[in-house]
């Protein structure tokens, strides 16, 4: 197989496309590089941090990662910061104005749109920041692109004097693919950080001089944008259409479609628009492919050039191969081509029949088996007369079964703010609402911190509930300052909620700390905080099982003789308890009950002893002489 | 499957049993056969017991990561109701290979479904080629239940575009330099894995 064609001697890498970025910018001399976790950009900076040429940091939240690569980059080194699209929402208050400040060494935001909302509370389209922001917008179609297109971020900033943004999206963050990687080449700015008043500090004066700047630069970048080769056709040998793609559309065309030409747009931002026309006139129809909004469609319908966009594609999800074809036929006017060949076909499915799996339960995210969540929502489940506002994180999940025992989830932070929204806003026929607010420690230290501040400066009725797990669950256990760790594992601050509470305005008496998994107490603390007209905090201390603060014990199991199937113990949603059979009796008042007798999975159980405190009979036993596989 | 196509690998189960992993094999085999290869990655909430899939596929030149729908050659489905989940992706003439090993999600216990009776059965009853065998007995009388995956890919070893011992190799030699003490195991349950599928 010659399938790649590498160098002689080059090494070929399996990488994803989030290591990709990393290589690339260390390979470019990126000398700084901060994010907060977010997927799919994630894996970003736990790459970076591999390498002992470049500062890595998890960042508290977004704005403060662009910041540090901000300062990093006036400083004379090159800088990466990284996030995904909703961090870029976050971090956008230092974007809009860095744009009139510039770069000096690289700079580059690397945002990852999560299309298809695999992870995230909304689908966003970080290529308006282009627009909105001024600065260039570079799309990799595959792992190897972000390597090359990161490495080349940093000379494009630098060259334009711009920040730059590298939009990725899921299928190219989480796509592994062939990288041919080079060596690293050193970089630094022999004058180091240059005082500069007039450009750097962005008073009113200052700023107004900068703007038409910008706007020159900007224009600059258009004609840079009409000449990249990042820009470039791939010739089909249909006329019929001709497909504009940027990012993995690239792909999922000529994966569809691959007898039509394609303009691909790798620098997709200033949009090289007399390219398009150009491209435009040698087909007979213009087809623009793009993911989310109708950016391009606008920009080249408002240029006079006739296109077909979101009349023919979806607008929200992943423009696959599978979206595309059906759709291309139907621009056409051919039948859809059929998703299988026909010939030598086995026997096919019976008429009769619905598609194999038609039906099927799903299988939902869940939370972890002995989660220190599970405790908090078992109780919040009981608890009557209550709106709970929660945030982002592995505890949003509370809103699903069995718990039932969330209300509202916005964005990061914003369990505290809504919370002292409700309570202000309550009306009478919610005067004896409990109000609480459940959120994270990464979250509280992201966004969160001073909406508590507000809810105490301004005498907030409500209760909140500060999950501590000592680090990022959702996002696969990354460490935080309440970790105690920095991002290489070592030795660093760990922060004393109760005290951080206390000097936002908590009483000291108003701030718990609980062990979530004793149940009787975390009630009680709960049951007494929520009654008290005051703002309380009960914090729970113990880690995410999926890091390895978490040590496990003797797994549990169930006596079948003493369980009675009253089920409660499902009320705490481990899924290391299944139900083994079901039954239906009949009580000496005449009423039907449903009974549920269950297992516990031992190989799964860690012995976290929460279940055995919701059960009545003591049918949840430790196991005696039981050995994990 | 010849050297001219694409070559497409489907695997599926639950967040925490290997999926990643044998796909990952597959993929860093494929490679060391120097095809292009691309392979999807599922991280997030994916990861908190939900499904979990990986395309893995790999020829002369791939374009799209994904799988387009009905153009699977191997289902590896490591848990049954999954394998039926995912059986409509295979292309006629595809095989699926399925671990029998149940594993009920919550909202079966919490009594909001059923889980299906007989999930084989109707993969079978769809016309699909399906190999099915207990993976998981397999792991746990050779001493450890991770060993799963090194039997399920054992078990695809003979219906891919490369010999099996190419495979083998690649995961023997992945535990050889970070658990040498599990080289010999992994190659038993490679070989049980392949004997199982013989047997089906």
């Amino acid at each position: 197989m010659n399938a790649v064609n590498p160098l002689p001697g080059a090494e070929r890498r399996f990488m994803s496309g989030n290591e990709a970025v990393a290589r690339g910018a260390w390979e470019a001399g990126c000398r700084v590089a901060a994010a907060y976790p977010g997927t799919p950009s994630t894996e970003i900076l736990e790459y970076a941090s591999q390498y002992p040429e470049i500062y890595s940091e998890w960042s508290i939240n977004e704005k403060v990662s662009l910041e540090v690569a901000i300062g990093a980059s006036l400083a004379g080194s090159r800088a990466l910061c990284a996030m995904k699209h909703v961090g870029l929402n976050v971090a956008s208050d230092a974007l809009m104005t860095q744009t009139l400040v510039g770069a000096d060494g690289g700079l580059v935001i690397a945002v990852a749109d999560d299309v298809g909302l695999s992870s995230s509370q909304n689908e966003q389209d970080s290529r308006f920041w282009g627009r909105f922001a001024h600065v260039p917008i570079l799309e990799p179609s595959d792992a190897q692109e972000a390597y090359e297109m990161t490495k080349f971020a940093f000379t494009l900033s630098e060259k334009f004097s711009t920040p730059v943004i590298l939009r990725m999206t899921t299928r190219i963050c989480h796509v592994k693919g062939v990288v041919t990687p080079g060596t690293r080449t050193e970089f630094e700015l022999p004058e180091g950080f240059r005082k500069d008043v007039g450009r750097l500090v962005m008073t009113p004066a200052n700023a107004r001089h900068r703007i038409p700047r910008m706007f020159e630069r900007e224009e600059r970048m258009r004609q840079y944008s009409e000449e990249s080769d990042l820009n470039t056709v791939r010739e089909g040998s249909d006329r019929r259409i001709g497909f504009i793609a940027s990012g993995p559309t690239y792909m999922h065309v000529q994966e569809a479609s691959p007898q039509f030409s394609v303009l691909k747009l790798g620098l997709s931002y200033p949009v090289p628009i007399e390219r398009i026309r150009a491209f435009a006139a040698g087909v007979d129809q213009l087809v623009v492919v793009e993911e989310v909004e109708p950016i391009l469609e606008t920009e080249i319908k408002a240029a006079g050039i006739p296109v077909v966009g979101k009349e023919l594609l979806p607008r929200v999800g992943e423009l696959a191969p599978d979206v595309l074809r059906p759709a291309i036929a139907r621009l056409l006017g051919e039948e859809p081509e059929p998703q299988t060949p026909p010939p030598a076909a086995p026997p096919a499915i019976p008429d009769t029949q619905a598609q194999p799996g038609a039906g099927l339960f799903p299988r939902p995210p869940t939370m972890c088996v002995a989660c220190p969540h599970l405790g908090i929502y078992y109780c919040l489940s009981k608890i009557r007369k209550t709106s709970i506002s929660g945030d982002i994180g592995c505890y949003t999940l509370g809103a699903g079964h069995p718990w039932n025992a969330l209300d509202t989830t916005i964005c990061m932070g914003a369990s505290m703010g809504v919370a002292l929204g409700l309570d202000k806003g309550r009306v009478e026929a919610d005067r004896d609402k409990k109000i609480i607010a459940v959120i994270g420690d990464s979250t509280f230290m992201h966004m969160g911190m001073q909406g508590l501040l507000d809810i105490t400066y301004n005498r907030g009725n409500l209760t909140v509930l500060l999950l501590d797990n000592r680090a990022v669950g959702m996002t696969g256990g990354q460490y935080n300052p309440a970790s105690g760790r920095d991002i290489h594992g070592a030795d660093s601050l760990r922060i004393d909620f109760p005290k951080l509470c206390e000097a936002l305005g908590v009483k000291p008496e108003r701030i718990h700390e609980v062990n979530p998994y004793e149940l009787p107490n975390l009630f009680k603390v709960l049951r007494q905080e929520t009654a008290i007209e005051d703002t309380s905090v009960v914090i729970t201390n113990q880690p995410c099982v999926l890091v390895d603060f978490y040590k496990g014990q003797p797994a549990y199991g169930v006596d079948d003789e003493k369980c009675t199937g009253c089920g409660n113990c499902l009320d705490a949603g481990c899924p290391a308890i299944a139900v083994t059979r079901r039954e239906t009796v009949v009580k000496p008042n005449g009423k039907e009950k449903e009974l549920a007798f269950v297992r516990i999975d031992s190989q799964a159980c860690t012995g976290c002893d929460l279940c055995p405190k919701t059960c009545a009979p003591d049918a949840i036993v430790p196991l005696q002489g039981f050995t994990r596989q | 499957m010849n050297e001219h196509t694409t070559t497409n690998i489907l695997v599926a189960g639950i967040g925490g049993q290997g999926v990643m992993t044998a796909a990952e094999v597959l993929a860093q085999t494929a490679l060391s056969q120097g095809y292009d290869v691309k392979k999807t990655e599922v991280a997030g909430m994916a990861q908190r017991g939900g499904v979990v899939t990986s395309h893995v596929r790999f020829g002369p030149r791939v374009l799209s990561p994904a799988i387009p729908p009905g153009e699977a050659d191997i289902l590896v489905g490591f848990e049954p109701a999954e394998a039926l989940r995912w059986c409509r992706e295979l292309r006629p003439g595809g095989v699926a290979m399925v671990n029998t090993m149940k594993q009920e999600p919550p909202v079966v216990s919490l009594g909001l479904f059923d889980y299906p009776d007989e999930p084989v059965q109707q993969i079978r009853a769809a016309g699909i080629d399906v190999h099915a065998f207990d993976a998981g007995d397999i792991a746990r009388k050779l001493g450890n239940f991770r060993l799963v995956n090194t039997v399920m890919l054992g078990a695809i070893s003979r219906y891919l575009p490369f010999p099996p011992e190419v495979l083998k190799n690649q995961i023997v030699d992945r535990f050889r330099e970070r658990k040498p003490q599990l080289v010999e195991i992994n190659e038993q349950a490679f070989e049980a894995g392949q004997a199982a599928d013989a047997a089906c």
